[in-house]
């Protein structure tokens, strides 16, 4: 009896459109995150992400509009990142039909946005977004950094996962930045680092090639795995990585009840 | 929101008294076949076939919000008459005697005995798919036993026995090694912890489940 380890998906999408290729042959539309949402939904996805990486406001409005008609349609937990910065992005996210929001350079920007989010909502709907990679120049080795890896946002990451659960974040996102897209695993070493720090649920994201890997990543400590080119590209599905899962030995949720799910009565 | 124009369809009404995300609550409601309707009227509340009363954040919050809408007096005049009320997640806690938070205590609906508080262990939230345990005669989890649901949160309520005691069925969840209450079905209230609207198919048979129940309506999905 115990939580089940998480698969989730994630979408990067920009101006309501799914961006990165997505590979997936039944879809009529690749690039409509709702129908991408719903074939994750029927897949067995046990929550999913949106990153939205739109730049303009007009772009994120247009996001929102999606986010709710995901909701709407897709009856597992939605979490949307990108450009979170203090209660009232929070409030419109969750008014548009989010359960959770992440927060990542809007955080590290100003660390007492999380206290002000968690204070009016709930650490449950905040997801702490951080991108480490290895750095020696930070005491614990690894650092954090802002715009795709591209700057060091002069934190330790360790400390910054510390400090974020302390502020009032429900969960941790770790995204390795040095493992993002290479499909060789995830940073393993950095997983058992922050699990000795938090204990808030962690989120192991970056770096997974094979179903083999998110069983070390859970066994390095996450509870939660997050993946998005694999998935897309149907290099695995998530149905396979919850069997290697499941034959490790932790609990998988198996969404295999003979009745029609919410999904099947949209049009 | 929703399809009034419908003339099918079991009457159910979503409290709407605060922020939150509401519209899959709806929409999944709508997909059992009922005719749903988001409404911060009291007097509707009080008239609906079925009231479901959501919630997220504190409970202090929580109850402040329910008592703006007279929620409080609604839920207890519907327990008295028979009228079926669904609470969810923190609309599920409040139902209960009291809730403390950060050392603070708050009266609740005081449908229930028992005090809603933080979870006995180390990871929390308790935030993901888990197992439940209904006690024989659910209604509400006929079929689900062993199903996951979702569940995101950090405090709960742990007066299984004083809910049985009072004649309620209840289900239980585990998480580490700290059992709390995940469902309650007490006559016409029935309560769950988790997210029924979040929880995929298991959670659309729950809700199809307490929507058939609902007088006039339900069968035809």
């Amino acid at each position: 009896m115990s939580v089940a380890v998480r698969v989730i998906p994630c979408l990067d999408v920009h101006a309501g459109r799914v961006v990165k290729g997505v590979n997936f042959t039944d879809l009529r539309d690749a690039g409509d995150p709702v129908e991408l949402a719903r074939a994750y939904g029927a897949a067995g996805a046990d929550e999913l992400t949106f990153l939205d990486i739109s730049a303009s406001f007009e772009g994120r409005e247009t996001t929102r509009e999606v986010v709710g008609r995901t909701a709407e349609t897709v009856f597992i937990p939605l979490c949307v990142g990108g450009g979170v910065s203090g209660p009232a992005d929070v409030d419109a996210l969750l008014r548009a039909g989010a359960d959770k929001a992440a927060i990542n350079t809007g955080a590290i920007a100003r660390p007492e946005a999380i206290a002000e989010i968690s204070r009016r909502f709930g650490n449950q709907v905040l997801v702490l977004s951080v991108d480490a990679r290895r750095d020696p120049a930070q005491p614990s080795g690894f650092g954090v950094t802002t715009h795709g890896g591209r700057r060091d946002a002069g934190l330790d990451a360790l400390e910054w996962a510390r400090r974020g659960a302390e502020l009032g974040v429900g969960e941790i996102l770790l995204n390795s930045m040095d493992a993002d897209g290479t499909t060789a695993g995830f940073d393993l070493e950095m997983i058992r680092a922050v699990r000795a720090v938090v204990d808030v649920p962690l989120i192991a994201s970056g770096g997974a090639g094979t179903a083999r890997h998110f069983v070390e990543a859970v066994e390095a400590g996450a509870d939660a795995v997050l993946a998005a080119s694999v998935f897309h590209y149907g290099t695995l599905s998530v149905a396979e990585v919850k069997d290697a899962l499941a034959a490790a030995g932790h609990p998988v949720r198996r969404d295999d009840l003979a009745v029609a799910g919410p999904s099947a009565a949209t049009t | 929101m929703g399809r009034a124009d419908d003339a099918d369809g079991a009457d159910v009404v979503v409290l709407d008294y605060g922020s939150g995300n509401l519209r899959s609550a709806v929409r999944a409601l709508e997909a059992t076949g009922a005719r749903v309707e988001l409404s911060a009227d009291p007097e509707r509340a009080r008239t609906a076939a079925g009231l479901v009363v959501p919630g997220v954040g504190a409970f202090a919050a929580c109850m402040a919000g329910l008592r703006a809408v007279s929620g409080d007096a609604v839920v207890r005049e519907r327990a008295t008459s028979g009228r079926p009320t669904l609470g969810i997640c923190v609309g599920a806690q409040v139902l209960f005697a009291s809730g403390v938070e950060h050392g603070e205590r708050t009266d609740g609906v005081g449908l229930w005995p028992g005090e809603v508080e933080q979870l006995r262990t180390r990871r929390l939230p308790h935030m993901g798919w888990n197992e439940v345990r209904p006690d024989p005669g659910s209604v509400l989890f006929e079929g689900l036993d062993g199903s996951r649901f979702y569940f995101v949160h950090s405090y709960g309520v742990h007066a299984v026995e004083a809910l049985r005691e009072r004649g309620a069925r209840v289900t239980t969840v585990q998480h580490e090694d700290d059992v709390f209450v995940a469902g309650v079905e007490d006559g016409a209230v029935s309560a769950v912890q988790f997210h029924p609207e979040k929880s995929g198919a298991a959670g659309a048979r729950l809700l199809s489940s307490w929507v058939a129940a609902l007088p006039s309506g339900g069968s035809q999905v």
